[in-house]
């Protein structure tokens, strides 16, 4: 089966920016795939391929193995939930839903129906009669969800979708977004800088950086082992050990990523288990995290960042002892 | 060290500022008083008064006002000669508010959504310069390039066109001896003269529209011509009734116009100078007066019973 997108090879220039820059990539049918990245990466460029609204100046992208070259936005079969929602302020929220219905020629009633059940599904059921703007954030996103399904697209893009939502509704929406991307089976495409959100709510993440993929791979893939500095910073801190230190530490000469949580922070003189790497150094900083604390500490060579899930006794200033397991240390490939 | 709370500015301005700041209310009361004076006494007032005028009467014999209630006044506006007046400047103000929309729509779609930097102050100084200049130049400016003599007459004539300007002013009604005596010569002045005030509030409403709104329009299957038609049409609807209401009721009211390039027939405005001038009937003219205003109150009416409000 072919995949439900594939880019081959595709660069998008503005100017003199390549904004998306020979990426090749393939998202296979029914896939939650995330493209994350910092703002200027090129994944919402991407996401804008996808959908049509920008055509590649090199390179070829197929949906379901058709080209999509020059074929314009609304003879895709792909739909959108726009970042903050573009939902249509002269609508009633039904007519916003039955919108595509609507152009596609469906009946009245056929169209209200459809858009009654895509509400209810997103638990919105009784809205059809508002008016946009009497709703809230997290309400218009459902909307906007709503009126992207209903068309029954063969993928959904979504492009930053949880942005604009405060902490706690970001997190039931992601769960959300899960549970209707499971049951619906439809391939879901989403964008955002937020690695967490990334980690938490895709089945593959496409790491973009300046125009490229840097790195694809599943949650666990690029956070467990990624294979650049860049990916290792970017998806969770890191601590990233230089070819030396991680070679006198036990691991291979090569830029080395060593996640905080890895790090235990013991005594001076304790006791150092054969498997585990060990450096001396003195607390320099303590952040406060509430689920974790986050000690930062000096060694001869360089500082590193612990995290405890305790609440700690350390002071500014104490000399300890970080032991890792030399197994934790994940080269990248990356030598100079 | 400084103090935490600095002292308060010295002199009658400090003093004021703190007062203002503890009750902001009084400095809104302060600033709309003396503009909420000028517009409920001098204007409302002043609205109110010819109101009044229109049912009096004029004695026909004594030429003389007479101070009493009657509606014998507005039965005068339906009289043949009078309603035809009222008729035809309607009709007037209907074409050219229609021509003016259908103009200004497309300048003001490239205007918002195209015209960026240098391009979009030029068509700032585009449609604002006309304004700058006084009317009256305009509108004689148009005279001359409408008269018998005129510009379009010699280009005619240049381009071997002169059987197509003469059919046209052989029309009925519409035609006239030339250009510049005819309702197709009024029509156009007018269309010139009130066009910016068209572009302008549809190209403030086309700018409100989000690209993204024309984008999710096209994701979810709208060609062009439907989203145009969904979409940006609704969208700019209220602009496009804010600008006909310029178009609209500065055609109804206008008299110099007509005056200057048109037939003898008269338009309202026309109607009102001469009734209040020489003939001294102020009853009459006050009455006339009344039509563009109810004209107006029916048509914004029903402009909102449209939905052409909605979005605002």
């Amino acid at each position: 089966m072919s995949p439900a997108v594939r880019f081959q090879n595709v660069s998008r220039r503005f100017g003199a920016v390549r904004a998306v820059d020979g990426v090749s990539l393939d998202i296979e049918p029914g896939e939650f795939f995330a493209l994350l990245g910092p703002s200027g990466s090129g994944k919402t460029t991407c996401l804008r391929l996808i959908a049509g609204f920008e055509q590649p100046d090199d390179g070829h992208i197929e949906i379901f193995g058709e080209r999509a070259d020059g074929v314009p936005p609304y003879r895709r079969n792909v739909n959108t939930v726009f970042q903050d929602y573009a939902l249509f302020p002269h609508m009633t929220v039904g007519e916003n839903v039955a919108y595509g219905l609507m152009i596609k020629g469906v009946g009245k009633s056929e169209r209200e129906a459809k858009a009654k059940d895509a509400l209810a599904m997103v638990k919105l059921a009784g809205y059809e009669g508002r008016r946009t703007a009497q709703l809230s954030g997290g309400q218009r996103q459902r909307v906007a969800l709503a009126r992207a399904l209903v068309n029954g697209p063969k993928v959904l893009l979504l492009d930053e979708p949880l942005g604009a939502l405060d902490l706690k509704l970001r997190e039931q929406m992601q769960e959300e977004l899960k549970t209707l991307q499971t049951k619906l089976g439809i391939t879901f495409v989403f964008v955002t800088h937020d690695q967490g959100e990334a980690l938490s709510m895709a089945n593959r993440v496409a790491i973009f950086n300046e125009g490229k993929i840097v790195q694809v791979g599943t949650p666990s893939d690029v956070y467990e082992r990624p294979k650049s500095r860049f990916v290792a910073d970017f998806v969770g801190s890191s601590n990233v050990l230089p070819p030396e230190f991680a070679a006198s530490h036990g691991g291979q000469p090569m830029w080395t990523s060593l996640r905080p949580e890895k790090i235990q922070i013991a005594a001076k003189n304790a006791l150092v288990p054969a498997a585990c790497a060990h450096a001396a150094g003195t607390v320099t900083a303590i952040s406060y995290q509430g689920a974790v604390t986050r000690i930062t500490v000096a060694t001869d060579q360089l500082a590193l960042i612990a995290s405890t899930p305790a609440e700690t006794t350390l002071r500014k200033g104490d000399s300890v002892s970080l032991i890792w397991p030399k197994s934790a240390m994940v080269a990248m490939g990356e030598t100079a | 060290m400084t103090a935490a709370v600095a002292e308060r500015r010295s002199g009658i301005a400090g003093a004021l500022s703190d007062v203002f700041f503890a009750r902001p209310q009084l400095l809104t009361f302060l600033l709309l008083t003396p503009p909420l004076i000028w517009i409920g006494v001098v204007y409302i007032g002043s609205l109110f008064a010819l109101l009044l005028q229109s049912f009096y009467s004029l004695d026909d014999f004594s030429g003389v006002v007479v101070h009493e209630f009657t509606l014998a006044t507005y039965e005068q506006l339906l009289e043949a000669s009078n309603a035809q007046i009222i008729l035809r400047t309607v009709l007037m103000a209907v074409l050219v508010t229609v021509a003016s929309a259908i103009i200004a729509f497309p300048i003001a779609y490239y205007a918002a959504r195209y015209a960026r930097g240098w391009k979009k102050a030029l068509f700032y100084l585009a449609v604002m310069m006309p304004l700058w200049s006084s009317y009256l130049v305009k509108v004689y400016a148009w005279k001359l390039i409408l008269a018998k003599e005129g510009i379009i007459t010699w280009f005619a004539n240049f381009l071997h066109l002169s059987w197509l300007l003469d059919g046209v002013l052989a029309l009925p009604v519409i035609g006239g001896p030339s250009l510049s005596f005819s309702y197709i010569g009024t029509f156009l002045v007018f269309v010139y003269v009130w066009l910016p005030y068209m572009i302008l509030p549809t190209q403030a409403a086309l700018e409100r529209v989000p690209v993204n709104f024309i984008e999710a329009s096209a994701d979810l299957g709208a060609d062009p011509r439907q989203t145009f038609r969904t979409v940006i049409f609704p969208l700019a609807l209220p602009g496009i009734v804010a600008g006909s209401i310029f178009t609209f009721s500065l055609t109804l009211g206008d008299y110099i116009i007509p005056q200057i390039v048109g037939n003898s027939r008269l338009m309202i405005g026309q109607a009102v100078y001469t009734l209040q001038g020489t003939a001294g009937n102020i009853p009459l003219a006050a009455a006339f007066t009344v039509v563009p205003m109810l004209i107006m109150a029916v048509y914004l009416w029903m402009a909102k019973r449209m939905g052409a409000f909605d979005v605002l």
